[in-house]
């Protein structure tokens, strides 16, 4: 089973891990991934934007094809909107599985997509100034690595 | 035709959707476009380079020769950068 929920409020990690492992029998592993907003050049603030439905359904295609390449028994997605602050937890990518190996595999290829190709814009707030976050070429190599 | 911006696109256009009765001569995204850019200073900004925008035609990711009808959503936006 897939869960995939993008959201404005926080969330809870230990609450989304007891909510994987409750969806699955069978689950002799859990890999979890949290990431967290950093003031990166003094970076106060980022602001996400998303288009609803569309953002849901281009993340869901991502989980089904990581379940086509890996044994996973559940995939739980939560992804923040809205503006948050460093410190705030912004992703959390949980995947259960028998083993650690697909675990970890499949984790690491939906977070390798959801930092550079999910469907999310950023407006990144500094002491005088917002702008909105470009797209980089360089962010594609970490998904590269995965198309082979 | 509803439509909808995102990003810098909404801010440029100030505003996040619309609906908005086109043309009937209005059948793919590039005529729309050009279509847009003649409503307003805003509008103007937002699509004076069309090759930074990005397109979805009822919430699938659509070609600027896709087709558009009255009844589809078509959104813009900027390239995606990820979460």
């Amino acid at each position: 089973m897939s869960e995939i929920r993008i959201q404005r409020e926080d969330f809870d990690p230990g609450a989304e891990i007891a909510g994987l492992q409750a969806t699955a029998e069978d689950v002799g592993a859990i890999a979890s991934f949290i990431g967290i907003v950093r003031a990166d050049d003094k970076m106060q603030a980022m602001t996400l934007d998303h288009y609803p439905g569309f953002a849901e359904r281009e993340i869901a295609a991502h989980v089904s094809e990581a379940r086509a390449r890996w044994p996973v028994l559940a995939v739980r997605v939560v992804h923040r909107v809205g503006r948050l602050v460093p410190g705030d937890r912004i992703v959390f990518v949980g995947v259960a599985s028998s083993h650690r190996g697909a675990a970890f595999a499949a984790a690491e290829f939906l977070m390798d997509y959801l930092k550079t190709r999910a469907p999310f814009w950023k407006l990144e707030e500094r002491e005088n100034s917002s702008t909105w976050v470009e797209a980089r070429d360089s962010d594609d190599e970490s998904v590269k690595r995965w198309r082979q | 035709m509803k439509l909808l911006y995102f990003a810098w696109v909404r801010q440029k256009i100030g505003r996040s959707e619309e609906e908005l009765s086109v043309p009937a001569s209005i059948t793919t995204v590039s005529a729309l476009v050009d279509h847009l850019r003649r409503r307003g200073p805003g509008y103007e900004a937002a699509f004076a380079r069309p090759e930074l925008l990005r397109c979805a035609v009822n919430q699938e990711h659509a070609r600027f020769d896709a087709r558009v009808g009255p009844n589809d959503e078509v959104a813009f936006f900027p390239p995606v950068t990820g979460g």
